[in-house]
């Protein structure tokens, strides 16, 4: 059987977190009621001029130098013609051979490898409105359409295809997110829509340098729909060279449910947008001076900060890779480790204890109620020992609840780590005498047999007993 | 000379339907408008730069300030049908 190569490269959009649309003055905001946040511009009616808004040559700019672009001298608006009930004009407002921004790179890290993905451009364009189906979508003969984020300003990312599995698309996707979030000109929510990706794949048997035949694969969610869409399409097509057949260029779309990419048998003729520069748009001239400024305002990004994190807290680099995934919780570490010098205990309750928390409940940093300084004199009581890590995880988990204080919880609910020898020593008798079996055990020589005692001193102090001083109290007792 | 079959191409990239009738003078029309729009090919243009815009203007910008927003029974008053507040067609696949 031949060894095959995958060839993936992906495209992706990314709204703007700008207050108004690219081309006129209506709300950009999510979620309101259909048809309410238009004006005559972005419902295309006729006489009317776009201006395109500063903010978001701005934004573009920025994300372009924050992915290692060539910004542009002269960069211009074209119309690329199609039809479709979502598209007003008929026409979308984007950028065809003269992008904003160009040649740029990021690097990934894959099962511990560096590698570095090319980006080959970088263009604005206008967002096309929403199609909404009452039923199932081939049940109704009827589209409702609603142009609230028509005009909707985003920024088209491609890369070249350099990437060869769908790990390597997802940690690609993955870091692009995090450094558009690190710049502030979008949430990157994917569940939102306000991060979409196509990936282009084709295969190739290993070692020839012709490109296959490629697909193009849409209507990926998640990372997770991103990682099982890429790895199916790449066997589908591998198991069709195998068989003789042929890839056909086309569209597919992923289909969750199935767990397939269905051919979307488009009717429309091969791509033919019939692009031409729009001409209620002036060009842009993009002032040197413009770019640098926007260049000394950009914050630190990913790899920068991971870097740090590694040198200045002593963290690994897992660790800092981790934390530095969102700008949110690398602030939300750092503020920690300020109030707590006790850079690895952090991190471990971070990302262990917290990141549990939050999937579970499938939050992001920003929504959990616990603040640094309330994480961080959590784990001071820990450290100090006034309680024991596993209490610790049960307050953790009544602050996630409730935001309520450490303290305050360690009162209410009685916790306080019992250092009292006198005490300890009390149940540990009273274990020794009632699990013979056990002690017998260590003392002809099962060490392990002490685990199963402390586990019921544990049991029987609520698991407030200091298991320092316990394992002590247990040993001493029984080499007697 | 452009051929019935790129007329038919452009009719349907625009959602027109012709009869052969028609192809044949929509064909014929779209021939001369080519053919006079090749006449600028003999123009000598060297040393000209490249236009981008007819007009010379660059960098119009508008800031990123909320306006008026059209009263919804306005945005949908030439809609070929409505349903709620939304815009009603028919479904294209
Ligand atoms: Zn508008």
């Amino acid at each position: 059987m031949a060894q095959y190569e995958a060839v993936i490269g992906l495209e992706v959009h990314v709204e703007l977190k700008t207050d108004t649309k690219i081309f006129c003055h209506s709300s950009t905001e999510f979620g309101a009621d259909p048809n309410h946040h238009v004006c005559p511009v972005c419902l295309g009616l006729p006489g009317v001029l776009p201006v395109v808004n500063k903010k978001v040559v701005e934004y573009a700019i920025k994300a372009g130098l924050a992915l290692n672009c060539r910004i542009a001298a002269f960069s211009k608006f074209d119309r690329k013609n199609y039809y479709y009930p979502d598209l007003p004009k008929n026409y979308q407002i984007s950028q065809y051979d003269l992008p904003i921004a160009e040649h740029g790179c990021l690097e990934i890290n894959v099962h511990g490898v560096d590698k570095r993905i090319g980006i080959t451009r970088l263009h604005m364009e206008e967002d096309a409105g929403k199609l909404v189906h009452h039923g199932t979508i081939s049940s109704t003969p009827f589209s409702l359409v609603d142009y609230n984020r028509t005009g909707v300003p985003l920024i088209e990312i491609v890369s070249e295809p350099d990437m060869r599995s769908a790990d390597e698309a997802v940690a690609y996707l993955e870091k692009l997110k995090a450094i558009i979030q690190y710049t502030g000109v979008s949430d990157c929510k994917m569940q939102e829509g306000s991060l979409r990706c196509d990936a282009n794949i084709s295969v190739r048997p290993a070692g020839q340098a012709e490109l296959g035949t490629k697909a193009e694969i849409k209507n990926m969610n998640s990372f997770k729909a991103l990682h099982k869409a890429v790895s199916y399409e790449i066997q589908r097509q591998i198991k069709l060279l195998e068989s003789g057949g042929k890839v056909v260029q086309e569209t597919r779309t992923w289909d969750e449910a199935r767990g397939e990419t269905l051919s979307m048998r488009s009717k429309e003729e091969a791509h033919d947008y019939r692009y031409l520069p729009d001409p209620d748009l002036a060009p842009l001239v993009i002032d040197r001076a413009w770019v640098e400024a926007i260049k000394a305002g950009l914050p630190e990004l990913p790899d920068a900060r991971r870097q740090r994190l590694v040198t200045a807290y002593g963290l690994p680099e897992y660790d800092a890779m981790v934390l530095t995934s969102s700008r949110e919780l690398a602030d939300y570490y750092e503020e920690c480790v300020q109030i707590y010098n006790n850079p690895k205990l952090v991190s471990n309750w971070v990302m262990g204890e917290l990141a549990r928390m939050m999937n579970a409940g499938g939050q992001d940093i920003q929504e959990v109620r616990i603040s640094p300084a309330q994480l961080a004199k959590l784990l001071q009581l820990l450290a100090e020992g006034t309680i024991s890590g596993r209490i610790a995880r049960t307050v953790l988990e009544e602050m996630f609840n409730t935001g309520k204080d450490a303290g305050k919880v360690i009162e209410e609910q009685g916790l306080v780590q019992i250092s009292d020898t006198g005490l300890i020593e009390k149940v540990v008798d009273e274990v020794i005498a009632t699990n013979p079996k056990s002690v017998e055990d260590y003392r002809s020589g099962k060490e392990k047999a002490i685990g199963f005692l402390v586990g019921q001193v544990m049991k029987s102090t609520k698991g407030k007993a200091n298991p320092g001083l316990v394992n002590e109290l247990l040993k001493e007792k029984l080499n007697k | 000379m452009i051929s019935i079959k790129d007329v038919e191409h452009v009719a349907l990239l625009a959602r027109l339907s012709l009869t052969e009738d028609e192809k044949q003078v929509y064909g014929k029309q779209l021939s001369d408008i080519l053919e006079n729009v090749r006449k600028l090919q003999d123009l000598n243009t060297e040393g000209v730069p490249p236009t981008a815009h007819v007009l010379d203007l660059q960098n119009v910008f508008r800031e990123d300030r909320l306006g008026e927003h059209m009263p919804v029974d306005q945005v949908l008053a030439n809609a070929p049908d409505r349903q709620d507040n939304f815009f009603k067609v028919p479904k294209i696949m």
